[in-house]
C-alpha cells in the first residue's frame, strides 16, 4: 500500500516539474530557441517518429555503440586477463595503460575521424577505445580478488593454472567484470556520440549537431530525451544478463530484494 | 623435517625437527598455541608449500606438490558461491576428471551421511555455517583421499554447533576409517577426537609430548566429563604450559 502511494507521489511530481516547466516558458515568454516548453520537445519527439526521422538516425547510433561495445571489451577481457595473469606482461604494459588511462578518450575522436572516415567505423573504433578502459581495468581486478583460501584449496586438489582459472578466478571475477560492462556500455554510447559530433553523415549526434545549427531547440531535447531513454535500453540489457549469470552474487541480490520491496 | 621462513640468514623457523610417523586410519590430532606452526605444518603436508629441510612422506612417497589423494578441510568452509551444494561438492572431481556421472551418487550418499539430503541444489548462502562446514567436509571425502586434513575446522562455529559436529566427524571417521591429521586449539576436541593427541610448543614449532588416548569408541559427548577424560585434559595442559603455550 505504502509502496504503491509512494509510486503515485512520483509520478505526481514528474507531472509536476513538467507543469512548473511549461507555466514559466510561457509566463516569461522564453524564446523557443533558448529553452522550448515540454509540450514542444513532446511534438518534436512525436513528429521526428512520424516522419520516421529518428528511426534511421537511432539504429545507426545503436548498431555504432554495440559493435564499438562489443570490439571495445573484448579487447578489453583479452588484454586485462593477460596482464592479471603474467607479472611480465604487466611490467611491460603498464606505462601505456597508465598514459592511455589518464587521457580523455574522447578527446582522440577528431583524429579517429580522420584516420577511419566519416563512416560507420571510426565511431565503431571511437565507442571500442572509451568503451574498453573500465571492462580492463575491472577484469584485472577481478582475476586478482580471489581469495587465497580459495586458490589453496584448488591447489590442494592438485588444479593446473587453467583449472584455477576457469573454476575459481574467473567465476570469481564476475561481479567485477558485469560492473566493468555496465560502465563500457554507457562509455561506448558517449563515444559513438561524440565521435558523431566530431564528424558524421548519420547518427543521432549528427541529428543533435545538425539541430544546432538550424536552432531546432525542441527538436534537440527531444533526440536528448531519446538518448536517455536509449542509455537506459543498453544498461538494462546488460543488467538483464547479469541478473541471469550472477544470481549468487551479493550485491545482485540485495539489489533484487531492494527491488522487490520497492515493488511491494 | 623443519621450515624457515624468509632469509637465509636470519630466517624464522617455523617448524623445527617435526619427526613423526602416523598410522594408517589413525585419527591423530594436533593441539598447539597460535604461532607454534600448525598450519604451517598441515600446508606442508598438503603440499602447498615446500619443507626446507627434510621430506614428509605419505605411503612412502615424498609429499612434493599437491597431491590427489589428500582431503583438506580449512578453518572456513571455502565454498564457492556459484556452485550449489552438490556443485560444490563435486568440484574435487571436476579438478580431477573422475566424471560426474560416477560420482554423484557418491557425493549424494556422502551428503545424506552429514545429514544434508534435501539441500543438494541450495546455494552455500543458504546455509548456516555448520552446515556449510559438513558439506566442505564431504567435498574433502568425495575423491576417497588417503589423508585428510583438517586445519581448526569447526574454530568459527559455535560450542553447540562444535560440539555435534565433533560426534559427526566421528562417526563418518569411524565409517570411513581414513588418516586424518586434526589440528585445533582446543584441548578438550583434540581429546574426544584423537586416537592420539600431538602438543606442539611454539618459536621454534617442535613436537613435544604426544599422548595416547585410550577411551573406548564411539565417544559419545558424555565423556568429557568422566574422570579418565578430565585426565588426559589435564595432562595435556600440563603440557602445553611446560612449553609455555598458555600462561
Amino acid at each position: 500500500m505504502k509502496g504503491a502511494r509512494n509510486f503515485v507521489l512520483r509520478l505526481l511530481l514528474i507531472a509536476l516539474v513538467l507543469l512548473v516547466w511549461e507555466a514559466a516558458v510561457r509566463l516569461f515568454e522564453v524564446p523557443q530557441f533558448i529553452l522550448p516548453a515540454p509540450t514542444n520537445v513532446f511534438i518534436a519527439f512525436y513528429r521526428g517518429f512520424a516522419s520516421a526521422l529518428y528511426l534511421d538516425h537511432i539504429w545507426v547510433t545503436i548498431s555504432e555503440t554495440l559493435l564499438g561495445f562489443v570490439l571495445g571489451t573484448a579487447l578489453a577481457f583479452l588484454l586485462g586477463t593477460v596482464i592479471a595473469l603474467s607479472r611480465p606482461v604487466e611490467y611491460f604494459l603498464y606505462p601505456f595503460v597508465v598514459m592511455f588511462q589518464a587521457m580523455p578518450k574522447v578527446a582522440l575522436a577528431p583524429l579517429i575521424i580522420v584516420w577511419f572516415g566519416l563512416g560507420l567505423t571510426s565511431k565503431v573504433v571511437n565507442a571500442a577505445l572509451v568503451a574498453f578502459f573500465p571492462l580492463m581495468v575491472n577484469t584485472i581486478v577481478g582475476l586478482r580478488s580471489a581469495e587465497e583460501d580459495k586458490v589453496n584449496l584448488m591447489r590442494s586438489l592438485a588444479a593446473s593454472k587453467a583449472q584455477i582459472f576457469w573454476m575459481l578466478q574467473l567465476p570469481n571475477a564476475m561481479p567485477y567484470i558485469f560492473a566493468g560492462l555496465e560502465i563500457a556500455m554507457i562509455f561506448a554510447l558517449i563515444g559513438a556520440i561524440v565521435a558523431e559530433f566530431v564528424g558524421a553523415q548519420s547518427g543521432l549526434g549528427m541529428l543533435i549537431q545538425s539541430m544546432n545549427f538550424t536552432m531546432d531547440v525542441a527538436g534537440q531535447f527531444s533526440v536528448l530525451l531519446l538518448l536517455s531513454l536509449l542509455g537506459l535500453l543498453l544498461n538494462g540489457l546488460v543488467t538483464g544478463v547479469r541478473r541471469r549469470v550472477l544470481f549468487w552474487d551479493a550485491s545482485t541480490k540485495f539489489s533484487d530484494e531492494a527491488a522487490k520491496k520497492e515493488a511491494v | 623435517m623443519s621450515k624457515t621462513y624468509g632469509g637465509r640468514r636470519e630466517g624464522v623457523i617455523a617448524l623445527s625437527d617435526i619427526d613423526c610417523t602416523i598410522a594408517d586410519g589413525e585419527f591423530l590430532s594436533i593441539v598447539g598455541p597460535s604461532g607454534c606452526g600448525k598450519s604451517t605444518l598441515l600446508k606442508i603436508l598438503a603440499g602447498l608449500m615446500p619443507a626446507s629441510a627434510g621430506d614428509a612422506l605419505l605411503n612412502g612417497t615424498p609429499i612434493d606438490g599437491p597431491r590427489q589423494d589428500i582431503g583438506v578441510v580449512f578453518q572456513s568452509p571455502v565454498l564457492f558461491p556459484w556452485r550449489s551444494v552438490l556443485g560444490n561438492v563435486l568440484l574435487p572431481v571436476d579438478v580431477q576428471r573422475l566424471g560426474r556421472e560416477k560420482m554423484t551418487k557418491r557425493a549424494l550418499d556422502l551428503l545424506a551421511l552429514v545429514g544434508l539430503t534435501g539441500f543438494e541444489q541450495r546455494y552455500p548462502w543458504e546455509l548456516s555455517g555448520g552446515m556449510q562446514q559438513r558439506v566442505a567436509l564431504v567435498r574433502a571425502l568425495i575423491h576417497d583421499p588417503a589423508l585428510l586434513l583438517m586445519d581448526e575446522p569447526f574454530g568459527a562455529l559455535d560450542a553447540m554447533t562444535r560440539e555435534q559436529m565433533n560426534v559427526e566427524l566421528q562417526r563418518i571417521w569411524m565409517e570411513s576409517r581414513k588418516t586424518v591429521v586434526f589440528i585445533t586449539h582446543s584441548t578438550s576436541e583434540a581429546v574426544f577426537l584423537g586416537d592420539r593427541v600431538m602438543v606442539m610448543t611454539p618459536r621454534p614449532g617442535k613436537v613435544g609430548d604426544l599422548f595416547t588416548v585410550d577411551l573406548p569408541r564411539p565417544r559419545a559427548l558424555d565423556v568429557m566429563t568422566t574422570e579418565a577424560f578430565g585426565v588426559y585434559v589435564r595432562r595435556i595442559r600440563k603440557s602445553l604450559n611446560a612449553g609455555g603455550g598458555l600462561e
